[in-house]
């Protein structure tokens, strides 16, 4: 996205295209591992989160045009924040609460 | 369905005496508000220009108003816990104990979340985008929209002592006791509607205050020249903006169980009640960080000044602010060590509590430094200061102690803790807090406090403090629980008349601050601030008139060196007259954002006394409210030139009737700014 | 079909970017909503008071539905998008629609879903993983619903007013929002529908 103007120059449907495709693919991926159980639960649970990383980044980079080169700096750094955050907070989040399940049986 | 929901007459508060009175004052209170505006046929002038303002030094003034408000009630409620403690041995006292909880509950909400939010709110919105060298802040409808959700969420908690009750659940509102089955009647709800509206507000004025700061700075104004007020602004918006989301989460789901039958935090059906505690902390500890920080910004520009010397370890104040923000999202658990994590845990937690009083340290270093060696002024702003120097530390050394889990286990839950974060939060943030005021009401209203009853307002803040909250520290080692209505230890009575004597004192304070604004607003016309820069300071705030104009400045300034101002002043070219003036174009004046913060406000006394249509019908109206803003593309007025001209022309005649350099006459005066030898 | 949309003026260029960056800083506050929604579900999932499980309870198909429409509304979006910066109106408006009524497709199924589960004594008031999956896809339904209503909002602004600057930096920041809800949902479908039918 060109936010030199706030508007956008996105000129062509070709990055829409790509991430359609792309994130189909991948939950279709997801959705049959389910649908066929095809590995043990807890591979599969592994794989479809893995596959949801690179499905955000897919939506990340085809739908929210977000790249190192037209992203404005801020825009990169208060993402790239907000994941480690995410991470502190719902890790730690997990972490006591799991901790406090196995002592407290809270 | 019923169309009062479950608000019936029992809901007033004719039960109890004490009651009765609370909802007079109040009731009382905001008659004579309305009575004062009309004698002075304010009522034009108070809703143009103030009401409908989203200029952000009227909103600034506006959220202070709020805040020294809600410090009077906030201060009642302290008072009447003193003066029951006092009294309370071996008897009830005055105070029954669901009169009581609901006063400690009070307490603590109304002073951490309507009177020191507000506070640094409005010190930060008086003076930030001028230190920058904005003229205004990125976003002034969605600052007003904060104002006002604010506003609406301390007039809940106001309302509350007239219809209905308060909360008693404390003013962290742990489950069990705050659900429905144990606490069903409005009090809990009050607190959390109160709470949630006005953290809304909060987290757009994190976004507001990081836009402005990223993207609206002046000419030359880098990251690394901007004043440390800023930079502390800086990392308390980001804060803010990720800290909130925790206390909407937590809020929200024990509305959800309160109001909706959920089980979140319910004892049984699959409940975690651990979790509301764990996601409040989450939220509440970088909350006291984003309190503290503008204090200690607010620190660091005063000690610089009123040491007449530029400020020490520039780098280092930066790097340790930053370091306390991204720290405070680290620490949490350390607020419920006792509540059964394993060592692994309670131990790591511990650790980064201990590791983050460094970076604290650093700062009180930094600003030790400033001071040596310098011209020592001591006006009011200096003397709260020096007091937060000494006592804060003090008050820093408790928290190293409780950050270490076996102590904690000890001390938790007594009034040592209770001293210790008064000794962190009275000297460190209010004190910070009312130097702010002090330092920065000229730049405000263009007259100067008096500091005769500035001073005596410090004597009495600082002794009052000691007095009332020392001799909480000694009863926390004799063993005595936080939040007790009556007790039975006589040891402990003695240690109460004092802290109540204490209270006292600090009633004192506060009168002194009154009798100060009372003093100084009737002889205005002998402490004018003619030149905008009444302290010889070192940062942009000080380069516009005072008050500012409208836009701040006319010129933008060109920003070539930390300290800007200063840095202007010793190159000479400060108050210089520009060739001439361009267009300006500033926003116009609108009530929907009121409109906006008043639905709110209908919108949470609806959804506590389950007026559903109500409710309903106020979320209409801030959708509508909002669709219509969003469809304005009209909203922005041009001032002219000619009319900036004009504005300009009168602040200059007036400069040349001022002296050069307002503190020349000063004893201390320590000389005209020069130019730095070296960087 | 002239593309001279918007002359943005530089300092009009600095609004739209300030308001871009905002919106951005809201969307990063949302995360954290949901980020903390997610990790009390995950502790919350097995606390089911011996009522219905995600197991019992969900539907691949369903979720599969859901998901199509969601992430087809998505590309919608993109393609009216395109048309903005061609400013090809009629093309904005028709795509716009076309966006609308996928979503609405999505809160239909959903709305459905859970009223499913309610007639079924499955509601959010039968134990704690319910009243966790509830709020957390709830919420993100309420944001797809707000999500429905800005764009009805803008297909009247589009109408009324045109392709101006103002109106397209408003449909910037709608993308971002919808973009942004279809992220979450991605994450919803990995945590809660697969895991639960595992």
């Amino acid at each position: 996205m060109d936010v030199s103007s706030g508007i956008p120059i996105e000129r062509t449907i070709k990055p829409y295209l790509i991430g359609i495709v792309l994130a189909l693919i991948l939950t279709a991926i997801s959705f049959g591992l389910v649908a066929f159980e095809a590995l043990p639960r807890e591979t599969a649970l592994i794989v479809i989160a893995a596959l949801a990383v690179v499905q955000i980044l897919v939506h990340l980079r085809f739908f929210l045009h977000i790249d190192f080169k037209s992203t404005p700096r801020e825009n990169l750094i208060a993402l790239a924040f907000a994941c480690v955050l995410i991470f502190l907070m719902v890790g730690g989040s997990l972490w006591i609460m799991f901790d406090l399940y196995h002592r407290m049986m809270v | 369905m019923d169309i009062f929901g479950r608000l019936t007459i029992d809901s007033l508060p004719f039960y109890s005496a004490i009651a009765a009175s609370g909802a007079g004052i109040t009731v009382l209170g905001a008659l004579s508000v309305m009575a004062v505006i009309t004698y002075l046929g304010a009522w034009r002038l108070v809703l143009f220009d103030w009401v409908s303002s989203i200029d952000h030094k009227k909103i600034g003034i506006m959220y202070i108003m709020v805040a020294l408000i809600m410090l009077m009630r906030g201060f009642i409620d302290a008072a009447m816990m003193r003066s029951q403690q006092a009294i309370a041995y071996n008897n009830e006292g005055y105070l029954p104990p669901g009169h009581f909880d609901q006063v400690f509950s009070s307490h603590g909400t109304i002073m951490i979340f309507f009177m020191a939010m507000p506070f640094l709110s409005g010190l930060i919105n008086l003076i930030m985008p001028q230190q920058i060298g904005s003229r205004d802040v990125a976003f002034p409808f969605m600052n007003a929209i904060s104002l006002w959700l604010t506003t609406a969420g301390a007039s809940l908690v106001l309302i509350s002592l007239v219809i209905g009750k308060f909360s008693t659940a404390g003013w962290t509102a742990y489950p069990p006791y705050s659900g429905s089955e144990f606490t069903p009647g409005v009090g809990v709800d009050y607190w959390l509607w109160a709470v949630l509206i006005s953290g809304i507000g909060s987290t757009m004025t994190g976004i507001n205050f990081l836009v402005t700061i990223i993207k609206c700075r002046a000419p030359g104004m880098t990251m690394l020249r901007l004043p440390l007020f800023t930079w502390t602004v800086f990392v308390t918006s980001i804060l803010m903006v990720f800290a909130f989301p925790s206390l909407t989460v937590a809020g929200g789901m024990l509305v959800l169980d309160r109001t909706l039958d959920m089980h979140f935090f319910t004892n049984g059906m699959g409940g975690n009640m651990m979790n509301y505690i764990n996601l409040f902390w989450l939220w509440g500890h970088p909350e006291v960080y984003i309190l503290i920080l503008p204090a200690f910004g607010v620190f660091s520009e005063v000690v610089a000044v009123f040491s007449q010397k530029r400020l020490f370890g520039y780098i280092s104040l930066v790097l340790a602010t930053m370091a306390i923000g991204f720290l405070s999202f680290t620490v949490w658990l350390h607020h419920f060590f006792t509540m059964g994590s394993s060592a692994r845990v309670n131990s790591f937690f511990g650790t980064m509590t201990t590791i983050i009083a460094v970076p604290t340290g650093v700062k009180v270093f930094d600003w030790l430094f400033t001071i040596y060696r310098g011209r020592i002024i001591f006006k009011p702003p200096m003397l709260f200061t020096l007091g937060f120097l000494v006592t804060f530390t003090i008050g820093g050394l408790s928290g190293v102690l409780l950050a270490l889990p076996p102590v904690d286990y000890l001390m938790h839950n007594t009034t040592f803790l209770i001293a210790h974060f008064h000794n962190v939060i009275i000297p460190g943030v209010l004190f910070g807090y009312i130097a702010g005021y002090m330092f920065w009401f000229p730049k405000a209203f263009g007259f100067k406090l008096n500091e005769k009853w500035g001073t005596w307002s410090f004597w009495c803040w600082i002794i009052g403090f000691y007095l009332a909250f020392m001799p909480l520290y000694l009863l926390g080692f004799l063993g005595m629980p936080r939040r007790m209505e009556h007790y039975e230890i006589a040891a402990w009575q003695p240690h109460l008349i004092v802290a109540a004597i204490g209270a006292f004192i600090i009633f004192l304070g506060i009168v002194c601050m009154a009798v100060q604004l009372i003093v100084s607003i009737r002889d205005r016309q002998s402490a004018l601030d003619l030149t905008g820069d009444p302290w010889n300071g070192r940062s942009l705030e000080w380069a516009t008139s005072s008050p500012a104009a409208p836009y701040n400045f006319a010129v933008l300034p060109q920003v070539q060196s930390v300290d800007a101002w200063w840095d202007m002043k010793a190159r000479g070219v400060a108050y210089q007259r520009p060739q001439q003036y361009e267009d300006i174009t500033l926003p116009k004046n609108t009530f929907v954002a009121a409109v906006i913060g008043g639905a709110g406000f209908v919108f949470g006394f609806a959804m506590i006394w389950y007026i559903w249509w109500l409710a309903i019908l106020c979320l209409a109206v801030i959708f509508v409210s909002i669709v219509v803003r969003a469809s304005d593309d009209d909203s922005d007025f041009v001032m002219t030139a000619a009319e900036v001209k004009a504005i300009e022309d009168e602040r200059f005649a007036q400069l040349a009737k001022a002296p050069k350099n307002e503190m020349a006459d000063d004893p201390g005066f320590a000389g005209e700014p020069v130019p730095e030898a070296s960087t | 079909m002239s593309a001279t949309i918007m002359t943005v003026t530089p300092r009009d260029a600095e609004k739209y970017e300030e308001k871009e960056f905002g919106f951005w800083l809201y969307l990063m506050s949302d995360a954290i909503i949901f980020a903390l929604l997610f990790a009390t579900y995950l502790v919350m999932v097995g606390n089911a008071a011996g009522g219905p499980t995600g197991k019992e309870l969900f539907s691949l198909e369903r979720a599969a539905a859901e998901t199509a429409l969601l992430l087809l509304s998505s590309t919608t979006f993109g393609v009216a998008a395109v048309a903005l910066s061609q400013g090809d109106r009629p093309k904005v408006l028709l795509w716009l629609a076309i966006t609308f009524l996928l979503g609405a497709g999505f809160i239909f199924l959903e709305i459905g879903e859970f009223r499913g589960m309610i007639d079924q004594g499955a509601g959010p008031d039968r134990s704690g993983f319910l009243s966790s999956f509830f709020t957390l896809v709830g919420t993100h339904g309420l944001h797809v619903s707000v999500g429905l209503s800005w764009i009805a909002v803008m297909f009247g602004q589009v109408v009324f007013k045109g392709l101006t600057a103002p109106v397209a930096s408003r449909l910037m920041r709608l993308g971002l929002f919808w973009h942004f809800l279809d992220i979450i949902w991605v994450v919803i479908f990995s945590v809660v529908y697969l895991p639960g039918l595992l």
